[in-house]
C-alpha cells in the first residue's frame, strides 16, 4: 500500500471536488444513521443490494468486511465509524455503494454501506460550505463540505483523509 | 502481431536467438570439434544478423556480421574452434544483447572485435586449416520459385536476387511461364521464377543461406556448373544436401534439417501474451466458482435432469481447469539453462573449476513461479560456487576431484515441485555460522541450537559467513531475500549440509499459484480455508482436554508436544466453542502447529483471489476465495500461523522453565 499514490490521486479526486465550469457537481446522496452523505456521482461504479459479508479478523474496523462482487472480492467500508456513529443492522433498504478508488496506481473498488440510497442531485458551489472550525460533532478533517439542502444538511466526506487515517492507524498498531 | 511494435517483436526473437547461441557456445566450450554445435551457433548468428538488418538494428547487424564471419571460417574448417574464440564470441554475444536493448557503448564492440581478430589469428596459427577449400567449383546453376504468397509474408524477391549477386558474378533470367492471364492476376502474388547462373567459388551452403527464411516452402533446383563435378549432380536433387569437400560431408546435412526442425517447431506453438493467459485463468476461476454453486443447487433439489446437467458441467469445468493449468506450465529447462552462463562466468571469476549438472529439466511449473524463482536461484548458486566449492588445489588436497559440481535438479512430488541445489564443496562451517551469529547478536552466547536452527541462521537478514566480501556474494543480502521470495510463493526452503562433503538446499514450491486444494473449516460463524498441502492430520479436541489444556496451548501428539492456536480467540469471534472442536495439524518444513477450529467442513477447490490493499497487510491471511454459495472465505497463511505458534511455543517453554 503506497500512501503517496493514494494521496496523489486524492488530490485530484477526493480533496478537491471536480466542479464544472458553472460551479456545479453531480452527487449521489445516501442516508447513514439519519445523516445524509454525498459522494461525487462520477466516482460511483454501481449500487448493489446487500450481499452476505465476511468479517476479516484483524482488519481496521472501518473496513473489516469483504463481499463477493461478481467474482471479485472487494472491501466494504462503514463510514458510520468515521463519524462516531454506531454500527447498525441491515434493513430492506440497505445498499452497498461501490466506488472506484486509485490505490497504488491501480483502480480498486470499494463498497460503502448505505442505509438507503436517496438520489442523484446537483450541488452548486454556493450551497457548499467548508466545515466550521468549532461546534461539529465529527472530526473536521473527515468532512470536505457541508451542503445546504432544502430539508437539512448533507455531508460531503473527505474519503481520502478517512482512508489514509485507517492506514496510519494500522501502521501504528 | 499487426498492432505490435515490430522492433519489440524483434527484441523477443533476438532474445531467444541469443539464448540459443549462448547455449550452443557453452556446449561448444566442452566439445570444440562438434560440427553440429558450430553450425547451430553459426545459424543463430546468421539469423540474428538477417532479421536485425530487416528491423533496422543496423549496428547489431554490422557487429554480428563480424562474429558470423569468424564462425563461418570455423564452420568451413579454415580455423579450428578454440576455447579463446568461444570465450570471445560469448562476450560478443553479451554485447549483441546490449545492442538489441540499444544501450551498448561503441568502444566495447571495438574491443571485442579486436579480441576476436586476435583469437582468430592465434587459432589459425595454432593449427592450419583442416580442409582444403573446394578446389575446382566454378559456379552453380540454379532455379528458384517462391510460393505465391511469399510477398504477403514479407519476402522481397529482389533482395534475394541482390544477395545472390553479392555471392559472385550472377546472370539472372526471369521465368514468366506461370503468370496467369491478366484477369486472374492478383498483383500481390508472386508468380515469377528465376534462373540464375552464379560464377565463382561459392559453396552450396552460401546459396542456401540466401534462402534460409523461405527454404521450406519454395522450389529450389541447384546444380554445379560444368562437367567436372557432374558426379555430384545426381545427388543434388535429393533434398538432404551433401557436398563435395571431404571435410564438409558430415555437417552438410545438418543445416537444412536444423532449419526444418525449427520451422516445424514454430508451426506447433503459438506465442500468446502472458496477460491473456492470466485473463483466461480468471475466467476459468469464475467458471469453477459458478459451477460449484450450480452443483450445490442441483444437489439440494430433486430435479434429476438438472443434476445430470450439473454433473456434466462439473466434469467439463474440471477438465477445462486442468487444461488451463497445463497451458500455464512451462518446463524448468528454460530456467535452468539460464544458469549455465552464470556458472561459466563464476568459474572464470573465481578461478575454480565448476561443472553444472542439471536434472529433471522437463519438470513443469507455473510460469509465474518460474519467473519469480530466477533471482533466488541466482543467489543460491552464487553462494554454492563462491562459498561452497573449494579451489582446485584445496579439492585435490581433500582427495576430491578437482572440478567441483553444482547439481541443480527438479522433480515433482504431490502437488509440489522440489528444486534442489547441491554442491560437493566444503559444506557450511557450523562454527563460523555460530561465531558470526554470536557476533551479530542473533543468538545468546552458549544458546543451545538444533542442527536446523543453526543452519537456518543463514537466512537471517544481514548474515554472511564469507570471511571476505567478494563481488559475487558475501554482502549478507541474499539468503534472507531468497527466503522471503520463496515464502511469497507459498513455498519453503530447507538447508542440509555435511562438513567436507557439501550442502544441499531444497526449495519446495507449489505447482501453481492460482488454484489450490483447500480444507474448508468453520471458526465461529466464519468459514476459512487451510491449504491442504500443509495439513498433516486432524484430531479431536474434547471439551475436557480443552479445559485441561487451558493456560497452556500444547498438545501431546505421539509423544511430541505440538503448540496450538485457538483460532476462535485469534479471530475474536466472540462465540462459544463447539462441543467437538477439532485440531488441524499443519506443518511447514519440520515445524508443526495445531489450529483449533469449530468444525471441519471438507475439501474445497480453492481459486485464490488476492485481498485488496486494505487487507493485504494482515499477516494471518494469504488471500480469499469464493465458496459455492457465493460467500467469501479467507485463506489462512499457514507459514505465518506456524511462526505464530512457534513463538507461543517458545513463550510457554520459557514459562515452564521459569
Amino acid at each position: 500500500m503506497q500512501l503517496a499514490d493514494l494521496a496523489d490521486v486524492g488530490a485530484t479526486e477526493a480533496h478537491g471536488i471536480a466542479w464544472s465550469e458553472r460551479g456545479e457537481v453531480e452527487v449521489l446522496t445516501f442516508e447513514l444513521s439519519g445523516e445524509v452523505l454525498a459522494i461525487e456521482a462520477i466516482r460511483v461504479f454501481e449500487i448493489l443490494d446487500v450481499l452476505t459479508d465476511t468479517v476479516v479478523p484483524g482488519a481496521p474496523p472501518l473496513v473489516d468486511r469483504i463481499v463477493n462482487f461478481r467474482g471479485k472480492i472487494i472491501p466494504v467500508a462503514d463510514l458510520r465509524l468515521a463519524f462516531g456513529m454506531e454500527r447498525a443492522e441491515q434493513t430492506v433498504d440497505s445498499r452497498i455503494v461501490v466506488i472506484e478508488l486509485a490505490l497504488d496506481g491501480e483502480v480498486t473498488l470499494l463498497g460503502l454501506w448505505a442505509d438507503r440510497v436517496l438520489e442523484v442531485a446537483t450541488f452548486v458551489r454556493s450551497q457548499c460550505e467548508e466545515p466550521p472550525m468549532v461546534g461539529m460533532r465529527w472530526r473536521r478533517e473527515y468532512v470536505r463540505y457541508l451542503a445546504r439542502r432544502p430539508n437539512g444538511v448533507a455531508i460531503v466526506p473527505d474519503l481520502r483523509t478517512i482512508l489514509e487515517t485507517v492506514f496510519f492507524e494500522r501502521a501504528g498498531s | 502481431m499487426n498492432a505490435e511494435d515490430p522492433a519489440a517483436a524483434f527484441r523477443i526473437e533476438a532474445g531467444e536467438l541469443l539464448e540459443q547461441v549462448e547455449q550452443g557456445l557453452l556446449d561448444l566450450g566442452h566439445s570444440l570439434a562438434d560440427m553440429d554445435l558450430i553450425n547451430a551457433v553459426f545459424r543463430g548468428l546468421h539469423t540474428l544478423k538477417g532479421s536485425g538488418a530487416m528491423f533496422g538494428f543496423d549496428a547489431l547487424a554490422a557487429f554480428t556480421h563480424h562474429c558470423e564471419t569468424a564462425f563461418d571460417r570455423v564452420r568451413k574448417g579454415q580455423v579450428p574452434a578454440t576455447a579463446e574464440l568461444v570465450a570471445v564470441i560469448l562476450s560478443a554475444q553479451d554485447h549483441m544483447r546490449a545492442l538489441v536493448e540499444g544501450d551498448a557503448p561503441d568502444a566495447d564492440g571495438e574491443a571485442i572485435l579486436a579480441r576476436l581478430q586476435h583469437a582468430l589469428e592465434s587459432a589459425s596459427g595454432a593449427e592450419p586449416p583442416v580442409a582444403e577449400p573446394g578446389a575446382d567449383r566454378q559456379g552453380w546453376r540454379l532455379f528458384f520459385r517462391l510460393p505465391a504468397d511469399a510477398m504477403a509474408n514479407g519476402t522481397n524477391p529482389l533482395m534475394l536476387l541482390d544477395e545472390l549477386r553479392d555471392l559472385g558474378e550472377a546472370h539472372i533470367v526471369a521465368r514468366t511461364d506461370e503468370i496467369p492471364p491478366l484477369p486472374d492476376l492478383v498483383a500481390t502474388q508472386c508468380h515469377i521464377g528465376w534462373d540464375v547462373t552464379l560464377i565463382g567459388d561459392i559453396s552450396r551452403e552460401d546459396i542456401e543461406d540466401v534462402f534460409i527464411f523461405v527454404m521450406d516452402d519454395m522450389t529450389l533446383e541447384l546444380e554445379p556448373l560444368g562437367d567436372e563435378t557432374s558426379d555430384d549432380t545426381a545427388e543434388a536433387d535429393s533434398c538432404a544436401v551433401a557436398t563435395s569437400p571431404v571435410a564438409d560431408t558430415p555437417q552438410a546435412g545438418a543445416p537444412s534439417s536444423a532449419a526444418a526442425a525449427s520451422a516445424a517447431k514454430a508451426g506447433e506453438s503459438v506465442r500468446v501474451p502472458a496477460e491473456r493467459l492470466d485473463e483466461l485463468m480468471d475466467r476459468v476461476g469464475e467458471l469453477v466458482i459458478a459451477q460449484s454453486r450450480l452443483s450445490q443447487l442441483a444437489h439440494d433439489g430433486d430435479d434429476l435432469v438438472l443434476r445430470s446437467v450439473s454433473e456434466e458441467i462439473e466434469r467439463l469445468a474440471n477438465e477445462l481447469r486442468d487444461t488451463m493449468m497445463v497451458v500455464r506450465m512451462v518446463p524448468v529447462a528454460s530456467l535452468f539453462s539460464r544458469f549455465r552462463r552464470l556458472v561459466h562466468d563464476l568459474a572464470n571469476d573465481t578461478g575454480k573449476q565448476i561443472a553444472l549438472v542439471t536434472e529433471g529439466e522437463s519438470t513443469e511449473v507455473d510460469k509465474t513461479v518460474i519467473e519469480r524463482l530466477f533471482d533466488p536461484l541466482v543467489h543460491i548458486i552464487r553462494n554454492s560456487c563462491d562459498h561452497g566449492l573449494e579451489t582446485a588445489a584445496e579439492r585435490a588436497a581433500a582427495g576430491k576431484p578437482e572440478t567441483g559440481t553444482v547439481r541443480l535438479s527438479a522433480h515433482q512430488a504431490s502437488g509440489e515441485v522440489l528444486i534442489t541445489i547441491r554442491d560437493d564443496g566444503r559444506g557450511i562451517d557450523r562454527e563460523r555460522v555460530r561465531a558470526k551469529a554470536d557476533a551479530n547478536g542473533l543468538i545468546q552466547p552458549g544458546q543451545v541450537l538444533s542442527e536446523s536452527e543453526l543452519l537456518s541462521l543463514i537466512f537471517h537478514p544481514g548474515f554472511s559467513t564469507a570471511a571476505q566480501v567478494t563481488n559475487l556474494s558475501g554482502r549478507g543480502v541474499g539468503m534472507d531475500v531468497v527466503k522471503r521470495t520463496i515464502e511469497s510463493l507459498r513455498g519453503s526452503i530447507d538447508v542440509a549440509s555435511t562438513e567436507g562433503e557439501g550442502s544441499t538446499i531444497t526449495l519446495r514450491i507449489p505447482l501453481t499459484l492460482a488454484i489450490i486444494q483447500g480444507l474448508l473449516v468453520r471458526v465461529g460463524n466464519g468459514s476459512y480455508v487451510i491449504p491442504l498441502a500443509a495439513v498433516e492430520e486432524c484430531i479431536e479436541l474434547s471439551l475436557e482436554e480443552d479445559f485441561r489444556s487451558r493456560g497452556r496451548s500444547l498438545i501431546n501428539l505421539r509423544d511430541r508436544l505440538v503448540p496450538f492456536l485457538r483460532l476462535r480467540e485469534l479471530f475474536a469471534t466472540g462465540t462459544k466453542p463447539d462441543t467437538h472442536q477439532k485440531i488441524v495439524i499443519v506443518a511447514i518444513g519440520n515445524e508443526r502447529v495445531g489450529l483449533v477450529v469449530d468444525q471441519i467442513i471438507g475439501n474445497h477447490q480453492t481459486v485464490i483471489k488476492s485481498l485488496s490493499a486494505f487487507h493485504s497487510g494482515i499477516a494471518t491471511f494469504s488471500g480469499a476465495t469464493i465458496l459455492g454459495d457465493g460467500n467469501v472465505a479467507l485463506i489462512l497463511d499457514v507459514g505465518q500461523l506456524v511462526a505464530m505458534g512457534q513463538s507461543v511455543d517458545t513463550e510457554e517453554k520459557i514459562h515452564a522453565v521459569g
